[in-house]
C-alpha cells in the first residue's frame, strides 16, 4: 500500500492539491482520511514531480489541510460478480442494500478500452418493446445506443420502466438482464423505479447504482463507468443481453462542467467543457456487439433537455454520437398522449438493418417511409388550418390531417401496461394509412399495398370466409 | 546548480490527460516519442524552456512522472507502399486487425503495428532498367495490388535521385530492396513520408473534370470536380454518413480513402461488412478492393483522431502520385476541430472563438489545399477530392468549424433537419447549396452527356427557386386560390422534388443513377412542363392537367434497371392524355 502525505496545499471545489510526493500515477485511486477518521475516494486528474491534483468523488466538505491523502497505486476498479445481479449499489459501487459485501470474481477497470471497430459485429436484431412509436417508426436493435431526449416533467421514467419491462427479442427466450445507473434523480424518481423492478421480478436480473440528488455531485462521473463496468462484464463473460437504463444524462455532464469550472479550464460552448464529446463518447460507445461473443450491450441513456432544447450542448453532443434518438414532446404530453413520442425529430439509425422480411415484415421498410412522410404532411397542414381555417382545405389535405390526428391519438397513444406486438403495430399503422386516398401510397410497391391494406384485405378475407361458409 | 544532461532520452515530469510534459529531452517539433514503460506513441506539440509537451495517442492512465520518454527523432510518418488496399487503420496507421491478433477485442496500449504487412511478398516488375536516370517521385516499376488496382506504380521517394546501377525482378516483401542508386541509396517497395508536409507534384491544373457520383442533386445541380473541395454541413440526423458512405460506393475515383474521425463504431463495422460485397459498377470488383479505411472512433484518443486526418490525405495523396484520381472522406472535420480545440486547451494556449484555437482557420485551410488535379512528379496526372462533413452543434452554421471551412471548399451540400424529417433524402437543401464548380464543368457535361445539359440544369432550378417563393403565397391562402399556371408549376416543381431529387440510398437499382438516366429524367420532368402548358392554352382544365394519369408510372421508372422502356411508355401516356397526340 502507498505512502500517506499530509502535504495538501489548496482545496478548491471538488479538487484538492497536494505537492511533494513520490511519482505518482495518473488516474491513480486516492484515498484521503479526514481527522474524524471517515474516508473520501479519490482520483487523480493531473500529476507531476511536485504536485498532483486530486477530483474527491464523495466531494471536499469538512476538509482541511491537515488530512492524510493516500495513494493506493491501483486505478478505479469495480468489484465484478455474477452475484451483482439483485444488488442495489451506491454510485460508486458499494452495496447499500444491507446485504453482504461483494466477492469479486473480478475487479475491472471502469475505464474501458475502445473496442476495436475491426472486431465489432453490426447490430441487426430487432427487439420488440411493444411501444408502437418505437417498434414501428424508430425500431431499436440489440447492441444500439438509443437515448431519450425528454424535458423536465415528461414520463420519460415511465417509458424506460414500460421498455424494461416489455423489451424481448422475439424467437428467443433469452431475457434482458438490466443495468440501471442513476445519477443525481431524486428520491422519489429512485423510488418508482426500485418498486416497479420489484413488483415485476426485475429486480433479480438487475444491477442497480444509484448516485441520488443528494449524493456528491463529483461521483457522477464515475456511477455510467461502474455500470458499464457491470455491463460488460455480465455480457462477455456470462453471456447476457444487457439493456443499460442511464439516467439522467443531464445531470452527468453537470458534474462534469462542475469539475471542468475547478481546474480552470478553456470552457466550450455554454460553460461545458471542449472535451465533452469526446469523454461521452466513452461512455455512449460501450455499446455493442462483438463478434464470437453472445453477450450484447443495449444502452438508453436518459437526458432532460435544458428548456426543452434540442440545440442544448448536451442533447447535441449525445445526438451526434449515439445512433438515433426518442425525442418526447410536452406538445403532446399536453394532449393527453402517452408515450409522448414526437416521431418527427426521433430517429434510429440502425433500424433499417433491422426491419424487413425474417426481423419484423416485409412491408415495414416501406410502410415505414409512408407513415412519417403522411404524417409530416398532415402536421404541415396544421399550421394551414391554423390561418386559412379547415373549410378552405380540398379534401385530400382534409384525409392528410385527419390520419395525423388519428396517428397521434390511436397510433402514438398507449396504455403503460400495453404490450403491442409488431404486427398489431404495422397493422395498426395500415389501418391508418387507409384514411388517404390510395393513389397517395406511392411509397409502398403495389405488392404489400394488395397484401396489406384493409381495403383488400377485407375483400380476401370476406372472399376467405364465402368459400368456407360454401365448403 | 546541476547541468542537465539532454539526450534523446527524457524523463516524465509532469501527466494531465492526453498531455504529457516531459525534461531533459532534445526535441523538434512534431517528433514521435515513446512515453513511459509502455512506450505510448506520442508527438511534440510545443517547447518550452527545458519542457517539452507532449500529446500522446493512447489513454495516459497509470503513467508516472519519472519515467522514461525515448524521442524516436522522426514526425509522425506513414508507410507507403502495395498493401495498403482493403485495409482498416487507426489514426496512425496500425492496422486494426493486427492489434485485434494482439489485444483482443479492445484496443491495449503501447502496442506497435507496422502499417504493411512485412511477410507478405509482391511481384515486382521493373518499368526502368540499369543504367536509367531517376528522379524523385518517378514510377520504377509496378506491382499488381488487387483486382481493381492491378498497377500499384513503385516509386522513388520525392526526395531521392540517382542512377540506377541494380535493379531486380521477382517477389518482394516491402522491405527487401529492389533497386540501388549510384549514390548507393537502396530502394525498397515502401517508403515513409512525413504526414504534416504535403507532397511535392509539379503544377496544379484547373478542376475540368466532374466527379461522377450518381447521386442526382450532386452530379445535376450540384456538381464536385476531380481534385475539387466539397463540405457538407448538417446536424445530426440529416444523412452526412450516408451521403459520405454514398460517395464512397460509387464516386467514379479509382482509390477512395475513408476517414472516421471520431464517429461512431458501429458506421465503421457497417463500412467493414458492406464494402466487401458491393460491386464497382465499372468492373464488377468489390469496392473494398480500392478503398483505405482509417477509424478512429470516438472513444478512441482523441490525439490520434487529430492525427488521422493527415494520416489519410498522405495516402490519398501517394496515389494520386501514380497519376490515380483518389477521393477521400473526412467524417467528420468538426471531431477533427474539436480533437484541436482539445489538445490546444490542454496546452493552455489562448483560445479563439467558441474555445477554438487561434489556428483553426489555417490548419483547415492546409488541409482542403491538399486537394488538387496535378501533373505529378512522374509526369501523370492525379487529383485528390476531399469531401469534409461538418458536424455543427445545434445544426447552426455559424458555427467557426462550418464558417471556416466554407470560406476555403468550393462546393456547399447543406444538409437540411427539416428534409430529413419528411425522409426526403439526400435531405440536401436545393436552396442554400451551392458549387463553384457548375459553370466550369458545364462544357464537359454538354459534350459528354447532352448538350442541354446546363440549360435544362438552370430551367430546374428557376422552378424550385420559384416555388420557394410561391409556398409562402401557398401557406396562406392554399393552392386552389392560384392562378392555374402557377399550380402547374408547383405540381413540376413537386416532380423534381419528389422523383429527381429523392435518391433512394437502399434501393438496389436507384443507389447509383448514372449521368444519361439523371438526364433522362430531369429532360422528361421537362416535357412534361412543356406539355402541361399546351394542355393549359388548349383549355384543359387545371384539375385535370395536374393530376394526369402516367405519372406514376413516370415516377417508378427510377426503380429499373432498364428505365428507357418504363419512361418512354409513361412519357406516351402523358402526352397522350394532355395534348392527345
Amino acid at each position: 500500500m502507498g505512502k500517506e502525505y499530509k502535504t495538501i496545499t489548496d482545496i478548491a471545489g471538488p479538487l484538492v492539491f497536494l505537492e511533494k510526493t513520490e511519482p505518482v500515477a495518473y488516474g491513480e485511486l486516492v484515498t484521503i482520511t479526514l481527522p474524524d477518521g471517515t474516508t473520501r475516494r479519490g482520483q487523480v486528474l493531473d500529476t507531476a514531480k511536485d504536485f498532483v491534483v486530486v477530483q474527491v468523488f464523495e466531494g471536499t466538505r469538512g476538509l482541511d489541510k491537515s488530512c492524510s491523502v493516500r495513494f493506493t497505486g491501483d486505478v478505479v476498479k469495480l468489484n465484478c460478480s455474477k452475484d451483482m445481479l439483485g444488488r442495489i449499489l451506491s454510485g460508486s459501487g458499494e452495496p447499500i442494500d444491507g446485504g453482504p459485501k461483494i466477492v469479486p470474481e473480478e475487479r475491472r477497470e471502469i475505464v474501458g478500452a475502445a473496442i476495436n471497430p475491426y472486431a465489432r459485429q453490426y447490430p441487426r436484431e430487432f427487439i420488440q418493446t411493444g411501444i408502437s412509436a418505437i417498434d414501428g417508426m424508430n425500431t431499436l436493435v440489440r447492441g444500439q445506443k438509443l437515448p431519450i431526449f425528454s424535458g423536465s416533467g415528461l414520463p420519460h421514467n415511465d417509458i424506460a420502466l414500460q421498455i424494461a419491462r416489455q423489451a424481448k427479442v422475439r424467437g428467443t427466450e433469452e431475457e434482458f438482464a438490466i443495468v440501471f445507473a442513476a445519477m443525481g434523480i431524486t428520491y422519489e424518481e429512485a423510488h418508482q423505479f426500485m418498486k416497479e423492478f420489484e413488483r415485476t421480478g426485475a429486480l433479480e436480473r438487475a444491477v442497480v447504482f444509484l448516485n441520488l440528488a443528494s449524493d456528491p455531485a463529483i461521483e457522477r462521473l464515475i456511477t455510467p463507468r461502474m455500470a458499464l463496468t457491470a455491463a460488460e462484464f455480465l455480457a462477455y463473460e456470462y453471456d447476457y443481453h444487457i439493456l443499460v437504463i442511464l439516467t439522467d444524462m443531464t445531470n452527468y455532464c453537470e458534474a462534469l462542467r462542475e469539475i471542468s469550472a475547478a481546474r480552470e479550464e478553456v470552457p466550450g460552448r455554454r460553460g461545458y467543457p471542449g472535451y465533452m464529446y469526446t469523454d461521452l463518447a466513452t461512455i455512449y460507445e460501450r455499446a455493442g456487439r462483438i463478434r464470437g461473443r453472445k453477450g450484447t450491450i443495449t444502452q438508453m441513456p436518459i437526458l432532460t433537455m435544458p428548456g426543452d432544447d434540442i440545440t442544448h450542448p448536451i442533447p447535441d453532443l449525445t445526438g451526434y454520437i449515439t445512433e438515433g434518438q426518442i425525442v418526447l414532446s410536452r406538445e403532446l404530453h399536453a394532449k393527453g398522449i402517452y408515450p409522448p413520442i414526437d416521431v418527427l425529430p426521433s430517429l434510429s439509425r440502425l433500424m433499417k438493418e433491422g426491419i424487413g422480411k425474417g426481423m419484423t415484415r416485409e412491408d415495414h421498410k416501406e410502410w415505414n417511409d409512408q407513415m412519417y412522410a403522411a404524417y409530416a404532411e398532415g402536421v404541415d397542414l396544421r399550421g394551414l388550418v391554423a390561418i386559412v381555417g379547415e373549410e378552405a382545405l380540398s379534401e385530400r389535405d382534409r384525409r392528410y390531417l385527419k390520419f395525423a390526428d388519428e396517428f397521434e391519438r390511436r397510433f402514438v397513444n398507449q396504455g403503460k401496461y400495453e404490450d403491442r406486438d409488431i404486427e398489431y403495430t404495422l397493422d395498426l399503422g395500415w389501418e391508418l394509412l387507409s384514411i388517404l386516398p390510395e393513389e397517395e401510397l406511392t411509397k409502398i410497391r403495389r405488392e404489400y399495398i394488395e397484401k396489406y391494406h384493409p381495403k383488400y384485405r377485407k375483400k380476401a378475407e370476406g372472399e376467405a370466409g364465402k368459400a368456407e361458409a360454401a365448403a | 546548480m546541476e547541468v542537465k544532461t539532454v539526450g534523446s532520452v527524457g524523463e516524465i515530469y509532469r501527466i494531465s490527460g492526453p498531455l504529457v510534459v516531459a525534461e531533459g529531452l532534445k526535441a523538434k517539433m512534431y517528433d514521435v516519442c515513446k512515453v513511459g514503460e509502455e512506450g505510448l506513441m506520442g508527438e511534440v506539440v510545443s517547447i518550452r524552456g527545458d519542457k517539452v509537451l507532449i500529446q500522446v495517442y493512447e489513454d495516459t492512465s497509470g503513467v508516472r512522472p519519472g519515467e522514461k520518454v525515448v524521442n524516436t527523432g522522426m514526425p509522425l510518418s506513414v508507410e507507403l507502399g502495395p498493401g495498403m488496399l482493403g485495409t482498416i487503420y487507426d489514426g496512425v496507421q496500425r492496422p486494426l486487425p493486427a492489434l485485434k491478433e494482439v489485444s483482443g477485442d479492445f484496443i491495449g496500449r503501447g502496442i506497435e503495428a507496422p502499417g504493411l504487412d512485412r511477410k507478405k511478398k509482391w511481384a515486382f516488375k521493373p518499368t526502368v532498367k540499369k543504367g536509367d536516370k531517376v528522379k524523385g517521385g518517378e514510377i520504377i516499376g509496378v506491382v499488381k495490388e488487387t483486382e481493381l488496382i492491378s498497377e500499384h506504380r513503385i516509386l522513388v521517394p520525392p526526395n531521392v535521385s540517382g542512377t540506377i546501377t541494380e535493379i531486380y525482378e521477382g517477389d518482394f516483401t516491402v522491405e527487401d530492396t529492389i533497386a540501388v542508386l549510384d549514390n548507393g541509396v537502396e530502394l525498397k517497395l515502401y517508403h515513409k513520408w512525413p504526414v504534416r508536409i504535403p507532397r511535392p507534384y509539379v503544377e496544379k491544373l484547373p478542376p475540368e473534370i466532374p466527379l461522377i457520383t450518381g447521386q442526382r442533386i450532386l452530379d445535376t445541380f450540384f456538381p464536385v470536380a476531380k481534385g475539387g473541395t466539397a463540405a457538407i454541413p448538417g446536424p445530426f440526423g440529416s444523412g452526412k454518413t450516408v451521403t459520405q458512405h454514398q460517395l464512397a460506393k460509387w464516386a467514379d475515383a479509382q482509390i477512395i480513402v475513408y476517414i472516421g474521425c471520431g464517429e461512431r463504431g458501429n458506421e465503421m463495422t457497417e463500412v467493414l461488412e458492406e464494402f466487401p460485397e458491393l460491386k464497382d459498377p465499372r468492373t464488377g470488383r468489390p469496392l473494398m478492393e480500392r478503398t483505405v479505411l482509417i477509424a478512429n472512433t470516438s472513444n478512441m484518443p482523441v490525439a490520434a483522431r487529430e492525427a488521422s486526418v493527415y494520416t489519410g490525405i498522405t495516402i490519398a495523396e501517394y496515389f494520386r502520385d501514380m497519376g490515380y484520381d483518389v477521393a477521400i472522406q473526412a467524417d467528420s472535420t468538426s471531431r477533427w476541430a474539436e480533437a484541436m480545440r482539445e489538445i490546444s486547451g490542454r496546452l493552455e494556449e489562448m483560445p479563439g472563438e467558441e474555445g477554438y484555437p487561434a489556428y483553426l482557420a489555417s490548419r483547415l485551410a492546409e488541409f482542403y489545399e491538399r486537394a488538387g488535379r496535378v501533373k505529378t512528379l512522374s509526369g501523370h496526372i492525379g487529383s485528390v477530392t476531399v469531401v469534409g462533413a461538418v458536424s455543427p452543434p445545434g445544426g447552426d452554421f455559424s458555427e467557426p468549424v462550418t464558417q471556416n471551412t466554407l470560406r476555403i471548399v468550393k462546393v456547399f451540400w447543406a444538409l437540411d433537419a427539416k428534409l430529413a424529417a419528411r425522409r426526403h433524402f439526400p435531405a440536401i437543401n436545393w436552396l442554400q447549396s451551392y458549387s463553384l464548380y457548375a459553370e466550369i464543368l458545364r462544357p464537359w457535361f454538354e459534350k459528354n452527356v447532352a448538350p442541354d445539359w446546363g440549360e435544362l440544369r438552370n430551367w430546374a432550378m428557376e422552378v424550385l427557386q420559384e416555388e420557394a417563393n410561391l409556398q409562402e403565397i401557398v401557406q396562406l391562402v392554399g393552392s386552389d386560390a392560384l392562378p392555374d399556371a402557377q399550380r402547374i408549376l408547383l405540381e413540376i416543381a413537386r416532380m423534381i422534388r419528389e422523383v429527381f431529387l429523392i435518391q433512394y440510398a437502399y434501393d438496389p437499382v436507384d443507389t447509383y443513377c448514372p449521368l444519361e438516366k439523371q438526364y433522362d429524367m430531369l429532360k422528361g420532368i421537362k416535357m412534361i412542363n412543356d406539355w402541361m402548358f399546351k394542355a393549359l392554352e388548349m383549355g384543359k382544365p387545371v384539375e385535370e392537367i395536374i393530376n394526369v394519369p402516367g405519372k406514376e408510372k413516370f415516377a417508378r421508372a427510377k426503380f429499373e434497371e432498364n428505365y428507357k422502356p418504363v419512361m418512354e411508355e409513361a412519357l406516351a401516356e402523358i402526352r397522350k392524355n394532355l395534348i392527345g397526340e
